[in-house]
């Protein structure tokens, strides 16, 4: 993605970047061109695909594009817009919990302790994601620790449908990638010079209008990288939707899942998986442009 | 309190757990003066300009500004502005955006606004750089940016905390003479940060020449040069010759002393405490004042002590001349070379020589801290 980004890099360098580009080569490119190639096919009678006799005329009945076509009703753009959606809230609710908690370790806390806390976001990767998301099944099900709690707090007489729902599905999302949104932004803040918030004190700007007019724009670059982090996951997932969501809740992830899977339909699933692909690069393009014009770059 | 006190520093103590990097300084800095904090780093010069500035607030003591405590007082509601060590220009805004930055927290419409943006830019010669961002400036103009985004607020006083630093030597010097002009044009009380004694000397009025968290001596800039209070003032003002004595008697204004390197020499009190016979004493004589003759003149009256040419470097305008008493006491000598050349190297390390000096030229030193402004 960012090859290209030196601009005068010399021909020197091309040996250096030989390995990179052979690993994406290999395990990204290849694989995307084998999905886009399949995503034209048609599917066999028993999940394999079927056949072309007559390559030309395939073509020109334009039945190559019917996965895509297909894609295009109703029933799937719904799903589509679904995901879209819970990516975005899951992002924006990541943002607004992880500011707080990143301003905490970079800017409030006493640098000895910043490691203690850093360790802390990070704990939860030494235990796979599956087993914390069945943990999560636990604490919201009906006789789970989140409804004895608020049973014994005497918030609510009877258990809460706490699970199996889009509630439940943003909570899955929003921790699983919660850590994602606090490191890049730990990144920046840690970076921001703290003599440029006392200039903006100096200068009569009470500490919400420091906030909103040095900090925020000065982490820009953190803010930009942890959305894309955690969007474009978010965008894909289908754990946490198929076990914290049950069979209500099905999300672009679960549908690509589901054509592999179950319905063993893999043109229409490659079709599908190479639109969330071809979505997610056009994020990333716009992200680079970004960092390109600002020269600074938390993520690539 | 007087009405031309600008910042009234009253027992003010910083502790940072169990160091006091200020400890219990009372300065009164005049409106529409110059006036410096010297030392070397560490002696808490800025922490004590940060409690001006609001950025730290004092273990003990007050701190009012024309005559309102602001002890308490956070930074953006004090009439004060801050010129950073390394300027703290906004990155993402432009030189313009920088210096508009505060006047929005000003009852001002936009347009004024715009006036008072374009009059500062002019006054610190950057016309026709508003749109750059700082990135794209040169260190010097950079400076002036941090300058005009102070002025633009028309603080009653402006804290400079070592701004000349990251100056090379050269524009360094222009700097320095510029700053003074304007402060003395615009009559805004400066309190300038500094290490560098020569810079102090040439842009302020006043002086405070800090050590170890406290005032060792405040006063007018030539006075604190030239009759420096302690040994380390001496010393941080580069005159490090110190004579040693015991007092035979002190008659009126002046104390009679015995070198220890032999001879008499009356030096003036300077109106402290005189001593009493027998205590023994220091003072010293910068080196600018030492002579170096050929014969004893102390029966003409003037103090002279035997001393051994050690080493002479020869420096063009001046000569640097490194001798040394029968005592061991080393002393530094500055000649002007104003003699005919052949003459500049008319003495060869091993002479033997006398050290003379005015006695009105000799300053006794105290034993640490305290000089009062």
């Amino acid at each position: 993605m960012s090859a290209d980004a030196g601009g005068g890099r010399s021909r020197a360098a091309y040996p250096l970047i030989l390995p990179t580009w052979a690993v994406l080569g290999v395990f990204f490119l290849l694989p995307l061109c084998v999905l886009f190639v399949i995503s034209f096919a048609q599917r066999g009678t028993y999940g394999g695909l079927k056949p072309i006799e007559d390559l030309g005329a395939y073509v020109l009945s334009g039945k190559f594009l019917s996965h895509y076509a297909r894609s295009l009703h109703p029933i799937y753009l719904q799903i589509f817009w679904r995901s879209i959606w819970m990516a975005v809230v899951t992002t924006i609710v990541c943002l607004l919990v992880s500011y707080p908690v990143a301003y905490y370790v970079a800017i409030v806390a006493p640098p000895r302790r910043r490691n203690l806390l850093l360790g802390l976001v990070v704990i939860p990767f030494w235990t796979s994601f599956l087993i914390r998301t069945y943990a999560w099944m636990f604490i919201l099900r009906t006789e789970g620790l989140a409804n004895r709690l608020l049973m014994a707090a005497g918030l609510t007489s009877h258990p809460l449908e706490l699970l199996y729902n889009d509630f439940s599905v943003l909570i899955g999302l929003v921790y699983g990638e919660l850590p994602f949104m606090i490191l890049p932004l730990y990144a920046s803040l840690e970076k921001l010079d703290r003599s440029l918030l006392e200039a903006s004190a100096d200068l009569g700007a009470p500490a919400r209008e420091t906030f909103r007019r040095v900090t925020i724009p000065m982490t820009a670059p953190g803010i930009a990288a942890g959305i894309v982090l955690v969007f474009v996951p978010s965008l894909g997932q289908f754990i946490v939707s198929d076990l914290l969501g049950g069979a209500k809740t099905i999300l672009a992830g679960n549908l690509v899942q589901n054509q592999f899977a179950v319905a063993r339909n893999k043109p229409f699933g490659s079709a599908v998986a190479f639109e969330l692909t071809a979505a997610v690069l056009l994020l990333l393009l716009g992200y680079a442009a970004y960092t390109r014009r600002r020269g600074e770059d938390v993520l690539l | 309190m007087p009405n031309d006190v600008s910042v009234a520093i009253r027992g003010v103590t910083k502790r940072f757990g169990e160091t006091a990097a200020v400890d219990r300084v009372s300065l009164d800095i005049r409106r529409g003066e110059f006036f410096s904090l010297l030392g070397p780093s560490g002696c808490g010069k800025t922490t004590l300009l940060r409690m001006i500035g609001g950025f730290e607030t004092p273990t003990e003591g007050s701190i009012a500004i024309d005559g309102a405590d602001m002890t308490d007082t956070p930074p953006y509601l004090r009439p004060v502005n801050m010129v950073f060590q390394h300027y703290a220009l906004f990155p993402h805004l432009t030189v313009g955006e920088n210096v508009a930055f505060g006047l929005r927290y000003r009852p001002m419409d936009g347009p004024a606004r715009g006036r008072r943006v374009a009059e500062v830019l002019e006054l610190l010669q950057l016309s026709g750089f508003e749109a750059r961002r700082p990135d794209q400036l040169s260190g010097g103009q950079r400076q002036r940016v941090a300058l005009a985004r102070a002025l633009a607020l028309e603080p009653r006083v402006l804290l400079l905390d070592e701004p000349l630093g990251a100056l090379d030597q050269k524009l360094r010097k222009e700097v320095q003479v510029q700053l003074k002009r304007l402060q003395r044009s615009l009559g805004i009380t400066f309190v300038f940060v500094t290490h560098d004694q020569e810079e102090a000397l040439t842009m302020s009025d006043r002086i405070a020449v800090m050590h170890r968290g406290r005032v060792e001596q405040a006063g007018d800039a030539a006075r604190v040069f030239e009759r420096p209070a302690t040994e380390f003032v001496a010393n941080f003002m580069g005159a490090s010759n110190f004579f040693s004595g015991s007092v035979v008697e002190a008659p009126g204004g002046d104390v009679v002393l015995e070198l220890s390197g032999g001879g008499r020499a009356s030096v003036p009190l300077d109106g402290g405490p005189a001593p009493r016979a027998g205590e023994a004493v220091r003072f010293v004589v910068r080196p600018e004042k030492l002579d170096l003759r050929r014969r004893d003149l102390s029966e003409r009256g003037v103090p002279s002590v035997a001393v051994t040419v050690e080493d002479r470097v020869y420096q063009g305008i001046s000569t640097i001349w490194s001798v040394r008493d029968a005592a061991g006491g080393r002393f530094t000598v500055y000649e002007q070379n104003e003699r005919p050349f052949e003459e500049s190297s008319r003495w060869q390390p091993g002479a033997r020589l006398f050290l003379c000096f005015h006695a009105r030229d000799a300053v006794l030193l105290r034993a640490g801290g305290g000089g009062a402004s």
